[in-house]
């Protein structure tokens, strides 16, 4: 347990983000070996006994869900999800402007194993900078004839095309994803059917995130065992977390999965600021519920741990806050994120998030009425499972737990008309 | 239907850029974000000649080009300034006194978010979380991020700009 470094192996390097670096360090023979040694089926067998789970925040079975592309002859596509938006997560960018060869090289074996020849990265248009990065990587593997037609000379074809969106949350959502690359507003799809069988332009499709496709190689190298060997019984090999907030040492860490969530914060992140105390912290990203100080001890980062701490692993973004946060600012600001990102398809989460925030602005302006606790639960009560797209629950998160967690601060600010911490 | 394409509308760098994404895709509508983004990159902002042109170029009404354009925050369909500043008040920038940095650079331009400058040269908006959140607050001006920021910092970015 503890820190471990495969995924950002290579990013401290000068001119980390080079091709010849990357090949110094053993680069792109994991794709050798993919494409001379294994077959496809064999590849897909290996990522599911390493146990590897989707990274971008659901946790699905990655080898699982390759396995549900069809044997069947219409083109099918791989999609890198690089749309990072979360609030609180920033692991992605440091691979895509980094290491981004090891992306493409994960991508590349990922869509041989799926029977794809052509892959898509969706970067959120924020990141300009990283689809530069991206795109010289591409055009500097093509030119060397690793990717590309005939890659590595294998006789696999397999073309890489960097898509920038943006600037709309809802994109990460997968279907939205999709209906983005299509060139289309970014609204959900309905489902079934599912990408697998009927993604972009209706062919079968896997959609996964950038730390899920950078690990693959080293599943290639070393082997699904050895990978599965690392990390807990449900929860296998290593992890970027990004920490943020009120920690000395904030940034991007990798970890093997377990590794005691006091560790990070305390050990790897050096702690909460100077005089101050630590009073929340939010796991796994802005959609995963918040948990109190005191709810961290003996918590390990993994999948089982924290949701039976009642929250999620989610994309492994730790948002801590001291004794300086006003909770109920924190979540006002959360929901309005949500407010501002539902795409407006579906009833519960247009109207849901928009009276969730003009609650919580009441409250905020020393207004609020007692019995608005219990609406709010309510009309969270009323979302919950509801809504079309995973956003409408996602915005529950921070909302329930906070009223739960921190309701005598509620009740301060909304009987005072203030804050108690001043927020 | 021949539809007449004014290329002149563009620069031929631009153009260039245009050919070379519209024949990226199995389907040529999956270039039109990039289309969006490469014009705006030209032009700063979207207006209807803008959207006029980019219809005809994937042969859709411009309406069904205007609606996929507003869907997404960063095409400025309405002219912002020279420099367009989007502060991060997200969560991690929130608790790392992002508000003090919108308030500061009110005052130092004299707008509220959301206004520019008198002189065209900034536009002030709030934006959510830019991916930055380890070194909050964190803000891009047009396509450049700037990172932990301070009200000294901003003093700094905003002056060294012409
Ligand atoms: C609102 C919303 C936003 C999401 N944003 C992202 C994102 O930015 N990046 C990402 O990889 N997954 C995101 N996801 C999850 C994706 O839908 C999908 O599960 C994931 O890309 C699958 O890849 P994985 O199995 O490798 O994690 C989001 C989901 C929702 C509902
Ligand atoms: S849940 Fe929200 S974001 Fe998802 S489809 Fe419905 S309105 Fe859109
Ligand atoms: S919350 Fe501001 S950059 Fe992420």
């Amino acid at each position: 347990m503890g820190e471990m470094k495969l995924l950002l192996a290579n990013v401290d390097k000068p001119d980390s983000e080079k091709l010849e670096t990357f090949r110094a360090a053993g680069g792109y023979e994991r794709l050798r070996k993919a494409l001379f040694e294994m077959k496809p089926e064999e590849i897909v067998e290996e990522v599911k006994k390493s146990g590897l789970r989707g990274r971008g925040g659901a946790g699905f079975p990655t080898g699982i869900k390759w396995g549900f592309i069809p044997k069947t002859d219409e083109p099918k596509y791989l999609v890198c999800n690089a749309d990072e938006g979360e609030p609180g997560t920033f692991k992605d960018r440091v691979i895509i402007e980094k290491d981004p060869h090891l992306l493409l090289e994960g991508i590349a074996i990922s869509a041989y194993a799926i029977g794809a020849h052509e892959a898509f990265i969706y970067i959120r248009g924020e990141y300009e900078y990283g689809a530069q990065v991206l795109e010289k990587a591409v055009e500097e593997a093509e030119a060397a004839g690793i990717i590309g037609k005939n890659a590595l000379g294998s006789g696999y074809d397999i073309k890489i095309t960097v898509h920038r969106g943006a600037g709309a949350y809802v994109c990460g959502e997968e279907t939205a994803l999709l209906n983005s690359l299509e060139g289309r507003r970014g609204h959900p799809r309905i489902r079934p059917p599912f990408p697998a069988s009927k993604g972009l332009y209706q062919h079968p499709t896997i959609i996964n995130n950038v730390e899920t496709l950078a690990s693959v190689p080293f599943i290639v190298d070393k082997g699904g065992d050895w990978y599965a060997s690392l990390g807990t019984e449900k929860s296998k090999g290593t992890k970027l977390f990004s920490i943020s907030g009120h920690v000395k040492k904030p940034g991007v860490y990798e970890l093997v999965l377990g590794t005691p969530f006091e560790e990070l914060l305390y050990d790897i992140a050096g702690g909460i600021r100077e005089g101050h105390k630590l009073k929340a912290v939010i796991p796994g990203g802005s959609s995963t519920p918040m948990l109190r100080a005191e709810e961290i001890a003996g918590v390990l980062l993994d999948y089982e741990s924290l949701q039976a701490a009642g929250s999620m692993l989610g994309s492994g973004a730790v948002i801590v806050m001291d004794d300086s946060t006003c909770i109920v600012k924190a979540v006002y600001r959360m929901a309005k994120f949500y407010e501002h990102e539902s795409c407006g398809q579906c009833t519960p989460c247009r109207e849901g998030t928009r009276w969730i925030v003009q609650i919580l602005t009441r409250i905020m302006k020393g207004q609020g009425r007692m019995e608005d606790l219990d609406v709010l639960l309510d009309i969270s009560e009323i979302m919950g499972g509801n809504c079309l797209c995973p956003l409408g629950d996602a915005a529950l998160g921070p909302l329930v737990s906070g009223i739960k967690k921190f309701r005598d601060e509620f009740e301060y600010h909304i009987k005072h008309g203030t804050c108690p911490v001043g927020g | 239907m021949r539809v007449v394409i004014d290329r002149s509308f563009v620069s031929d760098k631009t153009w260039e850029r245009i050919e070379k994404v519209m024949s990226r895709y199995p389907e040529k509508r999956s270039a039109l974000l990039q289309v969006l983004h490469i014009v705006q990159d030209e032009k700063g902002s979207l207006d209807f000649e803008a959207i006029k042109f980019i219809a005809k170029l994937f042969r859709l009404p411009p309406a069904e080009v205007y609606s996929v354009a507003s869907f997404y925050t960063m095409y400025n369909l309405k002219p912002v300034g020279k420099y367009l500043i989007q502060v991060c008040t997200n969560i991690s920038c929130l608790i790392n006194e992002a508000e003090k940095i919108v308030e500061h650079i009110e005052k130092k331009l004299g707008i509220k978010v959301g206004e520019t400058t008198p002189d065209g040269k900034f536009t002030l908006i709030t934006v959510e979380c830019l991916g930055s959140c380890g070194k909050a607050p964190a803000m891009m001006i047009n396509k450049d991020y700037y990172e932990n920021l301070t009200p000294e910092k901003v003093d700094q970015i905003l002056d060294s700009l012409s």
